[in-house]
């Protein structure tokens, strides 16, 4: 009847995001500071994928050596 | 003290969501409006400002820290009650302009809700393999820094045109496998929306995301559909396939106009 059997185990954070970024209501107007908008997506992947970029070059690093 | 706001939704028994902190780790608060309560926590003024918040959110650990909060917020709501999910960093200056909010758009939440009630979401993404692709790759290198004659170097050539072909092939037929497969879905769904698809880098799965889309479904018929979409992958060689979920309808709490 709910998603109260979401599964336990740690979501993906690129899932999560594609839900809370892409998804769910938008406002606008003086009511709001609603500031996640398109340029809020591309700032935040920008910033997951440099993170992930320096971990995954450290792990081949690793590898190299 | 700013007002993050997570969702609007039905009321329900506050005892339900004792405890609930969300982001900062503060406690949650219901805001109301006739039938209809929104779903808040205090946020520091110094937090609560665009520049301060659009900063916070850059750094990948507190947009992490940020997300999961507002996730755990709004499924431990939507696992009580039909719940409409707000966008990520919603936040209004005070309660009352979360009361005001709910006033003015009253009739817009309250008929989202009906549509979201006892309604789930349910996440299918479809990857396409590139098998041994750059693994093949670095092996052919090695060999034409071995020996470094011209045959070699044309034959390696003539390698990665072969695997530019074989990966265009292996893209279409994951392209249409993915099209038969969301027409079968979207048969069993209320409702699907189309994600943008996910770049490799941020995806942990192997091979190349061709196909991300959720489907809303009666969440009595969630598992069937997850169920129905594992088989589909898994009959067709050209795909893998990764359900997500059951979500609180995030893709589906947006305005039409934004589909």
């Amino acid at each position: 009847m709910s998603p109260a059997a979401l599964p336990a185990q740690e979501i993906a954070l690129v899932d999560l995001l594609d839900r809370l970024l892409a998804g769910g209501i938008v406002l606008t107007g003086d009511v709001t500071l609603a500031i996640a908008d398109i340029d809020m997506v591309q700032i935040s992947l920008r910033a997951l994928i440099t993170s992930l970029g320096r971990t995954a070059q450290s792990g081949a690093a690793e590898q190299d050596e | 003290m700013a007002s993050y706001t997570y969702a609007v939704a039905r009321p329900f028994d506050p005892n339900q969501a004792a405890g609930l902190v969300g982001v900062d780790g503060a406690a949650i608060h219901l805001v109301r409006h006739q039938d209809l309560v929104a779903v808040v926590s205090p946020l520091a003024p110094a937090d609560a400002d665009e520049a301060a918040l659009r900063a916070r959110l850059q750094t990948l650990a507190e947009l992490e820290a940020i997300a999961r909060a507002h996730h755990r917020v709004v499924a431990a709501v939507a696992a009580c009650t039909p719940t409409l999910p707000f966008r990520l960093a919603t936040v209004h200056r005070t309660d009352d302009r979360v009361a005001r909010l709910l006033r003015r758009e009253y009739r817009r939440f309250r008929e989202t809700l009906e549509r979201l009630a006892g309604r789930v979401e349910v996440g299918v993404k479809i990857y396409v393999q590139h098998e041994g692709a750059s693994a093949g790759a670095m092996s052919v290198a090695e060999k034409t820094g071995g020996s470094g004659s011209a045959r070699v170097g044309r034959d390696y050539m003539r390698y990665r045109r072969e695997q530019r072909d074989r990966r265009q092939y292996a893209w279409r037929c994951a392209t249409t496998a993915a099209e038969q497969i969301d027409a079968v879905l979207a048969g069993l769904a209320v409702d699907r929306r189309q994600h943008r698809t996910q770049s490799a880098a941020l995806s942990a799965a192997p091979g190349e995301n061709v196909f991300n889309a959720a489907y809303l479904v009666d969440a009595g018929r969630a598992e069937e559909l997850a169920a129905r979409a594992r088989r589909l992958g898994a009959e067709n060689p050209d795909v893998t396939l990764e359900v997500t979920g059951p979500w609180p309808a995030y893709s589906f709490a947006g305005s039409e106009e934004r589909t």
